[in-house]
């Protein structure tokens, strides 16, 4: 039987402390308010007196509650019940279903050993030129997209998880508006994909320390899945709310803050999240595609500037569309050698060209004269920006490779591209063959 | 042995209260349930010492016993380093994947260097001589070097040889030499000793400039921005810009003897490229495995923030090791932002005044004297030996302007600053040729150089200019120039690092091609229009990519030199004169 506590010494912010012997870092304990009993976890210790910091939140807890020691760390409960369930941030049920306490883990828990990893070898295609040609997405990759807010990056989310051969769908929701949580809901039923996913959802009017558990709690039971055997894709959407979250909680405690208010260590505390994604060599794997949106549409931004050092790349949704420039896939070289000969090189040699475009593209817009070769551009970037770029278009890596070169055709003569002259000779379409500009 | 509890713990700080004496940087273990937990003390205030943990300080509770060890945070130095997969902590990674499997199981500390493994020794010394720290007794035969088994470096007095093994087959441990001080006490020495990783190896006679170039085999840093062997050099750049990249490239085509490769606190994932790939890469140089020159120092993002702060200085003490046996040895640390970082976090936990960005105030004397480790030494037998230290920079916001790059830039011999303008129009490398410099002397001529990066700067200005004027507003001799520094860029300063021939180029090729570039940039080019000029250029660069990937002097690639030199000479019949007198004044490197 553990002891109960009944005089709470402090309380400032979500921060409580009170006076306890035989108390382990990290241990969690039970808070019980007249509205409702909440978690709350050991954060600091200092001789007797213990702190705690309550999941839901400071308000309302009085200093005669009581406060009970579980005697273990924070757990979730792992089985394959939890298919089609939806959650909470502290693992409790919010669909009416039956709260789970079988098989419980610890999350939160180690990392993998370095030397146990082995290098990504599959492609996870998505019929996303932009993603499959230009920055093709990696099983076990961890890669958020950088967006404005008001970009249809949750629709892009829910589009990627369909389309891609994962076994398993965790949604990690943080600060979540409950009609995108629907609306995931919704398109994951329609594709048929409901009964493999399961969610953890932290919507934006939940307690703010839930916030920083569900990215743990979601990676913790997709970490279990994949040591299964299990290919789990996890959605995080939107790490910037766990940020916040993260800030607004340092600046209660009068942490120092290192950047724009944010913490020292925000860097590690991504990292270790994000550093999840794995592939275990002869079980599953782990795939981790965030949200983060660019507060006031800044990447220089201590959020995605940190996530942007984390990640294995991003893809900057941009009006509508993944732009070429900023997006990036660091694991595409693992895998692109092997798809087919052409698509390295007119992955870069497309989107130099692109870059060149846009320089015509401002001149133009100085209202300079055009030389023959901007024209050339103009019409190429009109081209790549319709018949590519475009979200809407939904084709295989192989056919938009044909299509990249077919544009480059309709446009340039083959040596004014800088491709290669042996890739030319093989790929080049000929004239009288292929006619008049690519369509979608 | 000094004993204490633990009274108070806040994330991977312990305060402990002791019953004796410890010392900073000493090492303590929390007893936690069935584990040790190692820790270094950082701080002692009166009977309490704050320590950081070097492991996730779950579970610990107030009272909990802890073991103070007298010994500064230490590697093993012996043979056996090499080839080998360590933490931060010199925990060998392998071994403790066999252990533990799939994951980090904290508390558990494992040998960095075979104990039953066997080496052949061959001494060097003979009873009655004369040693003292750095000496030679004898070496044995790692992979394709001799590594020196050399009196440890912590033993300051002069000793008299009394035994020392015959040659012969001996595990780290056994004995091999017996020496006696001056004041006649005996030592007994093996292969193996240990060394604080924070303190300096300062076992040799001279430091030396820094003369001989490092050559990596990238023309932008050989030809433009070099690298000293024993120098040091620094590449900040936003996040995707190529740092990594750039290391992996170097580390493995760096005309070094030995790379240790210190990946602090980044992505596990590009340290398993290295890992899976360098057994199965062959060292052009040597004929074996690059992993038979490569130390891989690993404290990823997600390992524990305090080893993370060890691990370049374990990095950097190995480097010292085997550079005392005579040999070019190059460190190259990815990223010094994260130690600064590591170091950040635990300043503030223990509530130090914050400077700029919350970094501690001590942040530019701690990398200044870590950048200092790096240097060409002279050793006590006249030979010499060199470690060349680089580290990529992680600045918020990609912005130079912040505490990490600005200590950094201070200190540093050469400064390989990467452009997102660069990485963004997929021009790797993304160094910046304009904003970047270097101290140090390179493998081609100076003189050519600055009339390159010269083109290099006239044709920026022009290509500024372009922008208002347009065009049609532009010269036909300031446009040739643009053309001239656009050519350039395109194909020498960039490089295809997935292009077998192209992703490295020694220093013999690199004269030879840039021969032919200077001779483009330095000719007075007569064409009538600009559009003329653009498609002769256009032409000429596709050329001379094809070019760059042909083999060195295949058929293929005289062919191609051959055509590009009379494409040349159809547009130009002489050098401008200032090119002229560059190319007349040039070295002679044969
Ligand atoms: N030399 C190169 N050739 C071709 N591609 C490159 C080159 N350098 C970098 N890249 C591309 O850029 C990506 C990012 O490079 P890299 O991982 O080196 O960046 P970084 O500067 O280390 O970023 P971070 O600070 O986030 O670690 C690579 O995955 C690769 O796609
Ligand atoms: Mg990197």
């Amino acid at each position: 039987m553990r002891k109960v506590y009944s005089r709470i010494e402090t309380i400032a912010g979500n921060v409580i402390s009170v006076k306890a012997e035989g108390v382990r870092y990290g241990e969690l304990a039970t808070v019980n308010t007249r509205y409702g009993t909440s978690l709350a976890e050991v954060i600091r210790m200092r001789d007797d007196e213990v702190s705690l910091q309550v999941y839901a939140g400071g308000r309302g807890i009085s200093t005669g509650d009581e406060v009970r020691f579980m005697g273990h760390p924070m757990q979730v409960s792992f089985s394959d019940n939890l298919l089609g369930r939806v959650f909470n941030g502290s693992g409790r049920p919010r669909d009416n279903g039956p709260e789970l306490t079988e098989g419980l883990i610890e999350i939160g828990g180690p990392s993998v050993n370095p030397a146990k990893r082995i290098i990504p070898r599959n492609m996870i295609r998505t019929g996303i030129p932009m993603i499959d040609l230009f920055n093709t997405l990696v099983e076990s990759q961890k890669l958020p997209i950088f967006s404005v807010s008001g970009e249809p990056y949750n629709e892009l989310l829910a589009r990627i998880a369909m389309q891609a051969e994962v076994d398993i769908i965790i949604l990690g929701g943080i600060g979540l508006k409950y009609d995108d949580y629907l609306f995931f809901k919704d398109s994951l039923e329609e594709g048929g994909a409901l009964s493999r996913t399961i969610f953890f959802v932290h919507t934006a009017s939940d307690p703010v320390v839930e916030a920083l558990l569900v990215p743990d709690i979601s990676l913790a039971v997709a970490e279990k899945f994949a040591l299964k055997g299990k290919r789990v894709l996890v959605l995080l959407t939107d790490m910037t709310n766990f940020a916040d979250a993260m800030k607004e909680i340092a600046i209660t405690q009068e942490q120092v803050p290192s950047n724009r208010g944010y913490p020292g260590d925000l860097y590690s505390q991504l990292a270790s999240r994000y550093e999840k994604a794995v592939d275990f060599e002869g079980a599953g794997s782990i795939t981790i595609l965030g949200v983060t949106t660019m507060p006031g549409d800044d990447v220089t931004h201590p959020v995605p500037d940190n996530t942007g050092y984390i990640t294995e790349g991003q893809y900057y949704l941009r009006n509508g569309r993944i732009e070429p420039f900023g997006s990036l896939s660091r694991l595409k070289q693992l895998v692109n050698d092997s798809t087919r000969d052409d698509h390295r090189a007119l992955m870069d040699g497309m989107i130099k060209l692109y870059a060149n475009y846009k320089e015509s593209q401002e001149k133009k817009s100085m209202g300079f004269r055009m030389s023959e070769w901007d024209d050339k551009l103009l019409k190429y970037g009109e081209i790549f920006e319709r018949t590519l770029m475009d979200l809407s278009v939904n084709i295989p890596l192989e056919e938009a490779l044909d299509r990249g070169w077919s544009i480059l055709a309709d446009c340039f003569n083959s040596q004014e591209t800088g491709l290669k002259s042996e890739l030319i000779k093989q790929f080049w379409p000929k004239k009288d063959e292929e006619s008049g500009e690519a369509t979608a | 042995m000094t004993k204490g509890n633990v009274v108070a713990i806040n994330g991977n700080m312990v305060s402990v209260n002791v019953d004796g004496d410890v010392s900073l940087n000493e090492v303590g273990y929390i007893l936690v349930e069935d584990k040790r937990l190692k820790a270094e003390v950082i701080r002692i205030r009166g009977s309490q010492a704050e320590l950081q943990v070097f492991e996730i300080t779950r579970g610990i509770a107030v009272g909990d016993p802890v073991e103070f060890t007298k010994e500064l945070l230490a590697v093993e130095l012996g043979p056996g380093l090499l080839t080998t997969i360590v933490d931060g902590l010199q925990n060998p990674l392998p071994e403790l994947a066999e252990k533990s499997g799939f994951f980090l199981e904290r508390g558990v500390y494992l040998q960095a260097l075979p104990r039953e493994k066997k080496w052949h020794f061959t001494p060097t010394v003979s009873v009655g001589d004369s040693v003292s720290r750095g000496d030679q007794l004898g070496h044995v035969p790692e992979g394709i070097f001799e590594h020196w088994i050399m009196v440890p470096f912590g033993l300051f007095d002069t000793y008299t040889v009394e035994t020392i093994a015959s040659e012969g087959d001996y595990t780290l441990e056994e004995t091999i030499a017996t020496v006696k001080d001056s004041a006649g006490a005996t030592h007994e020495l093996s292969m193996v000793f240990e060394w604080p990783v924070k303190r300096a190896i300062d076992a040799f006679p001279e430091r030396l400039r820094p003369e001989e170039p490092m050559v990596t085999k990238v023309r932008l840093i050989d030809t433009f921005l070099p690298v000293a062997r024993g120098g040091t050099y620094c590449i900040p750049g936003p996040f995707g810009a190529g740092k990594t990249v750039l290391q992996q490239i170097t580390s493995r085509n760096a005309e070094v003897d030995i790379v240790i490769i210190a990946a602090c606190g980044e992505r596990a994932g590009e340290v398993v490229e290295t890992l899976r790939e360098f057994p199965e890469l062959t060292d052009p140089r040597t004929g074996k495995s690059l992993m038979e020159r490569t130390v891989i120092i690993c404290n990823t993002s997600s390992m524990p923030v305090a080893a993370r702060e060890a691990s370049v200085y374990t990095a950097v003490t190995i480097a010292e090791y085997y550079r005392q046996m005579g040999l070019d040895v190059l460190l190259l640390a990815d990223s010094t932002s994260r130690w600064a970082q590591a170091m950040r976090e635990m300043s503030g936990r223990l509530e130090e005044i914050p400077g700029e960005e919350a970094f501690p105030a001590y942040l530019e004397s701690v990398i200044a004297a870590f950048y200092e480790r790096a240097g060409l030494v002279r050793l006590n037998n006249g030979k010499t030996g060199s470690v060349t230290i680089g580290g990529t920079v992680s600045p918020a916001g990609g912005n130079f302007e912040e505490p990490v790059t600005q200590a950094t830039l201070k200190v540093v011999g050469a400064f390989h600053g990467l452009s997102r303008a660069r990485s963004d129009a997929r021009k790797y490398p993304a160094i910046d040729p304009l904003d970047s410099w270097s101290k140090y002397a390179g493998t081609v001529d100076h003189e050519m150089t600055e009339y390159a990066r010269s083109i290099l700067f006239r044709g920026d200005e022009v290509g500024q200019m372009m922008k208002v004027v347009g065009e049609e507003g532009t010269a036909l001799d300031d446009f040739i120039l643009y053309l001239k520094s656009d050519f350039l860029d395109a194909v020498y300063l960039q490089q295809n690092a997935f292009d077998p021939v192209d992703a490295s180029v020694g220093t013999e090729r690199q004269r030879h091609i840039f021969d032919l570039v200077f001779t483009v940039l330095g000719s007075k080019i007569k064409t009538d229009s600009k559009e003329q000029a653009r498609n002769f250029f256009y032409e000429f660069r596709q050329k001379f990519i094809d070019y760059n990937s042909a083999e060195w002097e295949s058929e293929a690639f005289e062919k191609l030199e051959k055509e590009m030199r009379e494409m040349l000479s159809r547009v130009s019949s002489e050098l401008e004169p200032r090119a002229q007198e560059a190319y007349r004044n040039r070295g002679d490197y044969a």
